[in-house]
């Protein structure tokens, strides 16, 4: 230290960390109450009062829900939703991605100019509605990928990305008898693992959480993904589905969508952390523009 | 030396002449190349541009038994609609004032949140509250949502037993209209503000530390540091984001609005788009709200055209 901290740089050292302190568990808080809650025993849910620590673990919330037909195959459709659509959404951005980072490409300048002027302006939601439903991919899966398969911003930044790999190691292996296949696929995707690392997630999360797609164009329950059904069970409050169940166990409403939200969210929160060492140098390397 | 590796050695020396004649084969060579393209480009060509031609409908009289090539055309009809609509002007209103809120209290909030965080000396603290603040961008809105209504509602929420326990009277947070944007403001807020820091933090963390130092030695405190060295250091970074943010301006968040709407806070939330899927999708006005559609996209192209301008002229690098 080059200097002696004053009272006033104390204060606010101190002052700083409770403050962060409190934003982290203004943040942490509804995921405890609302994990807690749904482990809860009955009794401790009753008495009231928020419940950050349930007294005995009951499991019985959690085993309702997935004794539901309806529930689980909902599931069961979203993570062949994540895994479909997240490879979907790979293989074709660093499709197009690849070849528009080659500069002695002819024409890339236009595809260039035609991507990033579908950021700027778009059809809209109705036209967009009427192509899908002209396609007949009413109610199908593909609804649910292929209108979203590439991401605009997501091309440009992985472009950007194989735009920094240097030049230089094309030539090499050019030499060394690789064509442009070759290229990409042992020398620029073995270099490009934070960013698609990155994209992975990026893209994963989007399938895990779509919700406004598969309102538009699913109409047929049993092709619902998770987020419609917990939008029907929370917020529509339908959880008439499982009052057999919480009869016998002697569980209410409440404890079921919690056990819900946890179940749905889960999965998420537990890729994140292998992941965030990638994102933030993925997702800064390639924001930076090229 | 076989043909392609003489090519490659062509290519790598790139003298003039030489390399002019091959072009031609260098296309062919690259065949590949452009291969790899028409996936990509025939998703942009359908996903993208074909709903750009479909706009058209908003100049139609669209019926869905005639198709879009045979419908009646009927000019400006749907825009003169809307523009003489007083609910359209309420949308309008609504969006406006949604973004507006967002401006003020939104968009500072990441900024403020990446000044403290990088003003905390213990690493392994700093890292533990960014896993933290992070963590919410990766949940969807259907959860906040849920969450939202199971925190707030009036049955059983756990707020109000709060307040009924401490001998208040039940608020209903979810269905007072004048609730209804703190409280988007507040998911927002809750949701994405701790991710937003990254790209702050990012760019303070470019800051060359022997800058602080040279500024101690001067006798400066911490905040004539904020003042002359970090602030500066993110300033270019505010003001694109903050321009972008401009640029959007009709850009509510959609699913957002939508989970949180209901018959009783309509009247001041209800934004474009969910206006549009209500009374296109749902009530079937396929060219009305077509053109509503259009009228947003065609706003929004010029402000965001027009931020960029901006943005240039203030000496920044321009978005795009």
């Amino acid at each position: 230290m080059l200097y002696k901290p004053t009272i006033g740089t104390r204060i606010f050292d101190v002052c700083n960390v409770l403050l962060l302190l409190f934003f982290a568990g203004v943040t942490l808080l509804p995921f405890l109450y609302i994990l807690a809650t749904s482990l809860a025993p009955l009794t401790q849910v009753l008495r009231g009062g928020v419940i950050l620590w349930p007294e005995s673990l009951t499991w019985d919330a959690y085993r309702t829900i997935f004794t539901n037909a309806h529930f689980v195959h909902s599931l069961y459709t979203t993570v062949i939703l994540t895994v479909v659509g997240t490879l979907t959404n790979l293989v074709l951005t660093v499709f197009m991605a690849y070849p528009l980072a080659k500069k002695r490409l002819k024409g890339r300048r236009t595809i260039l100019f035609l991507v990033v002027f579908t950021i700027l302006f778009s059809g809209g939601m109705i036209p967009t509605y009427m192509v899908v439903k002209a396609l007949g991919l009413m109610n199908t899966m593909g609804a649910l990928i292929l209108p979203g398969a590439i991401s605009a911003f997501n091309l440009i930044i992985m472009r950007n990305f194989f735009q920094s790999i240097p030049e230089e190691l094309e030539e090499a292996a050019k030499i060394d008898g690789c064509r442009n296949l070759g290229v990409l696929f042992r020398i620029v995707l073995p270099l490009s693992m934070p960013a698609l690392a990155t994209f992975t997630l990026f893209y994963a999360v989007g399938h895990w959480n779509q919700f406004f797609a598969a309102v538009m164009y699913i109409t047929k329950s049993n092709l619902w993904p998770i987020q419609v059904v917990l939008r029907q069970m929370i917020i529509e409050g339908s959880t008439q589905d499982f009052e057999a169940a919480m009869g016998e166990l002697k569980i209410i409403p409440a404890t079921i969508k919690m056990a819900a939200i946890i179940v749905a969210t889960v999965p998420i929160l537990f890729v994140y952390p292998f992941l965030q060492k990638h994102f933030t140098k993925g997702v800064l390397l390639g924001s930076v523009k090229g | 030396m076989n043909v392609r590796s003489a090519e490659a050695a062509g290519r790598a020396a790139e003298t003039g002449v030489l390399y002019k004649r091959r072009r031609g084969k260098e296309l062919l060579m690259d065949w590949d190349l452009y291969l790899l393209l028409v996936p990509g480009l025939l998703f942009f060509l359908l996903f993208k541009y074909v709903p750009m031609w479909g706009v058209v409908i908003a100049f139609q009289d669209y019926s869905p038994f005639k198709g879009v090539l045979h419908s009646d055309w009927v000019g400006l009809k749907h825009f003169v609609n809307l523009f003489t609509y007083d609910k359209f002007w309420a949308i309008f209103r609504n969006t406006i004032l949604i973004s507006f809120y967002n401006l003020i209290f939104f968009f500072p909030a990441p900024i403020l949140l990446a000044l403290l965080l990088n003003e905390l000396r213990i690493s392994w603290f700093k890292r533990s509250v960014q896993t933290i603040i992070y963590l919410p961008h990766f949940i969807s809105w259907v959860v906040v949502a849920g969450m939202t209504y199971l925190i707030l509602g009036t049955q059983g929420g756990i707020v109000n037993e709060l307040i009924q326990a401490s001998g208040g009277e039940k608020v209903a947070f979810l269905t007072t209209p004048e609730y209804f944007r703190t409280l988007i403001v507040s998911q927002s807020i809750w949701k994405e503000a701790g991710w937003g820091t990254i790209i702050f933090l990012a760019a303070l963390s470019g800051v060359d530390t022997q800058l602080y130092e040279a500024a101690i030695v001067d006798g400066a405190g911490r905040w004539r540091q904020l003042w002359h060295i970090t602030l500066p250091a993110i300033r270019s970074t505010i003001l694109i984001l903050l321009i972008l943010r401009l640029g959007n301006i009709l850009d509510v968040g959609f699913e957002h609005i939508f989970l949180m709407l209901n018959s009783t806070v309509n009247s001041v939330g209800d934004v474009f788009e969910t206006y549009v899927y209500r009374e296109g999708l749902i009530g079937g006005k396929f060219s009305y709200t077509t053109a509503v559609g259009l009228f947003k996209s065609l706003v929004g192209l010029v402000l965001v055209a027009g931020a960029n301008w901006l943005s240039q002229k203030f000496g920044e690098e321009g978005v795009f």
